[in-house]
């Protein structure tokens, strides 16, 4: 088959695919490619993964290994078997978060650190280098095959030539594709269904082959089965160890690739997918195993020894004659590589673009503000830049290797390295202490590990590590050999894997743990370990056309309907329309915003313009913001709610006063009215009785005394009045000076009764006493106390109304407390005035019988409380019964009670 | 002269220096101290002049005016209220229930008589 034709074909498959993406492009434009952005398609694009290494080297590696090449597939099924563990969050996040590649996610989550986000490149980069090298080798190989009936001089110098073209035309491709415009999301569905088709064109290629080797080399699946027991070697024996940590690292890669991070995450249309994919992508791995092992047995049967492995599927057929089914091959192998090149270096270009480019292009021009237009010019050109450098590296990793390395071997190299992003990104998603501290040093330590122990002693001894190192280690130190760090030999490959990602996971613990996060840190923690339980998010992948009707319901909501209609009217008349809807430009979305800042508040007003608008997701510098004013409000309210309650203490406070002062004063008018009645009715009678005297003529003499007798009691009333009144104002007011004394009770109730003996003494009036009781000595001021003996003892004998007046005193003691009880046989005082007794002027009776102001049993009560006790009206005696209650030995120190009940 | 003059007044000093004054001025006086049968007093024999004092034990001086005023015979009967209470408040509320003067303790007796002279003279 000549070359020319081989060259001819993949231009027209090369051409073919950008039809159809161009296509699908057109379509996406339009909005119609919704069948394009099926789970079908995204299932297909996963197969991304399965790369030449997948399509050539897995024969390969069967050939030399037997079946240890299905644990690059296994690990993958795993993970996607148990999607709703890991898959699931990664996608939801990098829909809320609006990702751009791994590198970002990584940066995001760890306070949208740049730092982070270059190493994650660099890490990438380095990592992929060598897998796009593969990708070129195995098409270089492949057109080598084809190209042997050229000199063999030639041979090594063209293949090289071949590699460079293909180099070339993959950046060609990938420019084309992949930067042909600055998409929002950063989703290429043209590329994903390009990607597709070449997904169906390598499984249709490999299966065919396999067909072919089944039914019509060998005789169905029971000849292959004893063919492939009969070619059992040694070598292909299962090994443990290396099974569990190959299946681990598939597993690991197929979450760390960039370039499966771009067509999983990046470029999922629908979290369902997810779901679809779970068991139809390893549905498609299995298809893609499947033959692996018989087209290696038979290749092996029937090629020539030193035939390479890595080419049987095309050389198989080639060599069988069957050049239809070999050209088919070629195109399969030509898809899977073109497929990792093309998404890969996409992936690859974003994070270059976004996490190196850009930040250092904003550096330079710090100050210069960036246009819109110019912005756009330079994302796509340095993505341009950064693909063709990415497959200069490719290439030169190629050449400087030798193009001899098997292909698995250098793909597993591949996988450790990106799997040094692993222990970052579990804590991003599941752990919330994990800072950027421990991320950072986590992925540099692996890295570094990586590179020492794998990457760089992959190009060979003498390249970057010299043999020496290799065999007896740096500066002769033993245990720092790169194959056997820390003096544990094994598996290079399982050796390197064992130790970056040991070192990582501690380094990254111990960062985390030792280190302090950020705020911002902890905001995007939250949002990331919480993923299901943030309700917002993937609405903001899709632009709504009924965008400025959603602003004008949401400023309605804020700003009041009248108010936002005249204010949307009268920019859309700005702008020369009709009506209330005007074009949501920057400069109307610009007003809007600074009008809803007046009333929520610059951060909300922005985020809820942004989240209708759907421009870019709320940042996590809004959301701190919104935060810190939501605080600021509800600390405000809260300070508020404290002075309303204070207010409302005070006011109330307020109309307690209020009400004491308006009851006060009512009792104050009501005491001045009875003052004044005390006062004017013995002075009537004197005033009356002096001016009758005054013209006393034909007065008798006697009648002259009686009148002037009238004159002098009304005076001594008056005085008395006077007396009580001050004496009433000096116990109230607790400024009464106590004469404590001490005295026996006996006495002062023999005092007592002496004095009250004055009160209508013509009267017989039989007091009954108890001597022994009242033989107690009591400590108090005596004087006053006799004074309330003295006023109940002549209430009794002024009220009691039997006809023959017994009062009996009885003396009782109750603790240190002493009961003077006194009790009369009248007919008492009624249940409905007891209680009035002890107030001011409460006189029951008839005045001049009374004979005092109505003021002695008020006192008397005052008395009783400086004295640290009681007076009571005691109800049910068959009388008038007094209970004075006091203590026997008074608490000089104490205080004197103040102001009394009013 | 010779008219009959009717003192409710629960103060017996102040009772006897009115029952002095009026009887120097001509006047047939009787006292009475109890305010619960005061009206009963006064119906049973309407005086010419009713002197009625406001703070009465048994029953206030504007009860017994009151029930006074709302029986046929005793309707126009002239009533001076003797308060020891002298505020407006206290003069509005007489006047209300029907007083035909009033005059506040202590008072010139010089005053008792002129007014009850007054409230003697055809109207």
């Amino acid at each position: 088959m000549s070359i020319n034709l081989l060259v001819l074909a993949c231009l027209v498959y090369v051409a073919f695919l950008f039809a159809v993406a161009f296509a699908v492009e057109r379509r996406a434009d339009r909005g119609q490619a919704t069948w394009l952005r099926s789970s079908l398609i995204y299932t297909l694009s996963l197969s991304v993964y399965c790369t030449a290494w997948t399509f050539y080297g897995a024969v390969g590696y069967a050939a030399r290994s037997g079946l240890e090449f299905m644990t690059i597939y296994l690990g993958p099924t795993l993970v996607f078997v148990g999607w709703w563990l890991m898959l699931r969050k990664l996608v939801r996040i990098g829909k809320q978060q609006r990702v751009t590649s791994i590198a970002d996610l990584i940066s995001a989550r760890y306070g949208k650190s740049n730092t982070l986000g270059v190493i994650v490149t660099l890490l990438c980069i380095a990592a992929a280098t060598p897998y796009i090298a593969l990708q070129l080798q195995s098409i270089a190989l492949s057109f080598a095959a084809f190209a042997q009936d050229l000199p063999a001089a030639h041979f090594t110098e063209r293949q090289d030539l071949f590699a460079l073209w293909v180099a070339v035309g993959l950046a060609l491709f990938t420019i084309l594709f992949g930067t042909r415009n600055l998409d929002a999301n950063e989703q290429h569905p043209g590329v994903v269904t390009a990607i597709a088709v070449e997904a169906v064109v390598k499984l249709l290629a490999l299966v065919a082959v396999g067909v072919f080797v089944v039914w019509a080399v060998a005789d169905g699946p029971g000849d292959i089965l004893g063919r492939i027991e009969a070619a059992a070697r040694p070598e292909w024996q299962i090994q443990p160890g290396r099974w569990v940590g190959l299946i681990f690292l598939a597993g690991v890669a197929i979450i760390c690739l960039p370039r499966m991070f771009q067509v999983m995450v990046v470029e999922n249309a629908d979290e369902r997918h997810l779901a679809t994919a779970s068991w139809a992508f390893p549905l498609y791995l299995f298809a893609m195993s499947l033959f692996v092992l018989p087209i290696a047995v038979v290749g092996l049967e029937i090629m020539p020894e030193g035939a390479n492995p890595d080419l049987f599927v095309m050389t198989l057929p080639m060599t069988l004659g069957q050049d239809g089914l070999a050209m088919l091959a070629f195109l399969g192998g030509f898809s899977a590589a073109t497929s990792m090149v093309i998404v890969s270096t996409i992936a690859l270009a974003t994070m270059v673009s976004n996490h190196i480019m850009v930040p250092l292009w904003l550096h330079l021009r710090a100050g210069a503000t960036a246009r819109r237009g110019d912005m756009r010019g330079l994302v796509l050109n340095s993505r341009r830049l950064a693909i063709c450098v990415l497959l200069g590296f490719g290439y030169v990793y190629y050449v400087v290797t030798g193009g001899s390395a098997a292909l698995a071997a250098i793909g597993l190299i591949a996988f450790v390295g990106v799997a040094q992003i692993l222990p970052a990104l579990l804590g991003a998603l599941f752990w919330r202490a994990a800072n950027r501290i421990g991320a950072g040093l986590g992925i540099g330590v692996g890295f570094a590990v990586w590179l020492y122990a794998l990457f760089l002693p992959s190009f060979g001894p003498g390249v970057f590590i010299s043999a020496q190192v290799m065999a007896a280690g740096p500066f002769g130190i033993d245990w720092l050999r790169p194959y056997a760090l820390f003096g544990v030999e094994m598996d290079p490959l399982l050796h390197a894997l064992f130790w970056s990602l040991t070192l990582n996971a501690v380094a990254f613990i111990a960062g985390s743990l030792l280190g302090f996060p950020r705020p911002l840190e902890r905001v995007q923690a939250a949002q990331f370990v919480n993923a299901f339980d943030i309700q917002a998010g993937t609405r903001g992948w899709s632009q709504s056309a009924a965008e400025a009707e959603d602003l004008l319901a949401m400023a309605q909501r804020i700003l009041g309907t009248a108010e936002s209609q005249r204010f949307f009217q009268s920019h859309a008349g700005a702008q020369g329309k009709a009506g209330f809807l005007p074009d949501t430009t920057p400069q109307f979305l610009d007003a809007l915003e600074r009008k809803l800042a007046g009333s929520v508040g610059a951060a909300t007003a922005h985020a809820m313009i942004e989240q209708i608008v759907g421009r870019a997701m709320v940042s996590v510098e809004d959301l701190m913001a919104v935060a810190s004013e939501t605080a600021q409000i509800m600390e405000y309210s809260s300070q508020l709610e404290a002075k309303s309650a204070e207010l409302e203490r005070t006011a109330r406070q307020l109309r307690e006063a209020n009400d004491m002062l308006t009851k006060l004063s009512v009792q104050k008018d009501a005491f001045l009215s009875q003052i004044s009645h005390e006062l004017r009715t013995p002075m009537t009678s004197i005033r009356a009785f002096s001016e009758i005297l005054m013209d006393a003529e034909g007065m008798s003499d006697d009648d002259q005394v009686k009148y002037a007798r009238i004159i002098h009691d009304e005076t001594i009333r008056l005085t008395r009045l006077l007396d009580d009144l001050l004496d009433l104002s000096v116990l109230e007011n607790g400024q009464v000076n106590l004469d404590v004394q001490r005295a026996r009770l006996g006495d002062l109730l023999d005092r007592a009764v002496l004095a009250s003996n004055s009160v209508r003494p013509g009267r017989d009036f039989v007091i009954h006493r108890d001597p022994a009781a009242e033989a107690v000595e009591v400590e108090t001021d005596t004087g006053r106390l006799a004074q309330v003996f003295i006023n109940v003892l002549s209430n009794a004998r002024k009220y009691c109304d039997a006809e023959h007046p017994v009062m009996t005193i009885s003396v009782a003691r109750d603790g240190g407390m002493i009961e003077v009880d006194f009790a009369d046989n009248g007919s008492g005082i009624p249940s409905d005035k007891q209680a009035l007794i002890f107030e001011k002027f409460a006189r029951l009776t008839d005045q001049m019988q009374a004979g005092g102001a109505g003021l002695g049993l008020a006192i008397c009560r005052e008395i009783m409380h400086n004295l640290q006790g009681e007076i009571a009206y005691v109800p049910g005696q068959g009388g008038a019964a007094f209970r004075v209650r006091f203590p026997q030995r008074l608490e000089t120190e104490a205080p004197a009670r103040a102001l009394s009940a009013a | 002269m010779g008219k009959r003059v009717l003192v409710i007044e629960d103060e017996a000093n102040i009772s006897e220096a009115i029952r002095y004054i009026l009887s120097k001025d001509g006047w047939e006086v009787d006292t009475h101290a109890d305010g619960a049968d005061a009206a009963a007093r006064v119906s049973a024999a309407p005086p010419d002049l009713l002197i009625l004092d406001v703070m009465l034990p048994g029953r206030s001086g504007y009860d017994i005016l009151d029930a006074l005023r709302a029986a046929e015979a005793t309707r126009a009967l002239p009533v001076l209220m003797l308060t020891a209470k002298g505020q407006t408040a206290d003069r509005e509320r007489a006047a209300r229930h029907g007083a035909t003067r009033f005059m506040t303790k202590p008072f010139a007796n010089a005053d008792l008589v002129a007014a009850a002279r007054a409230m003697m003279a055809p109207t």
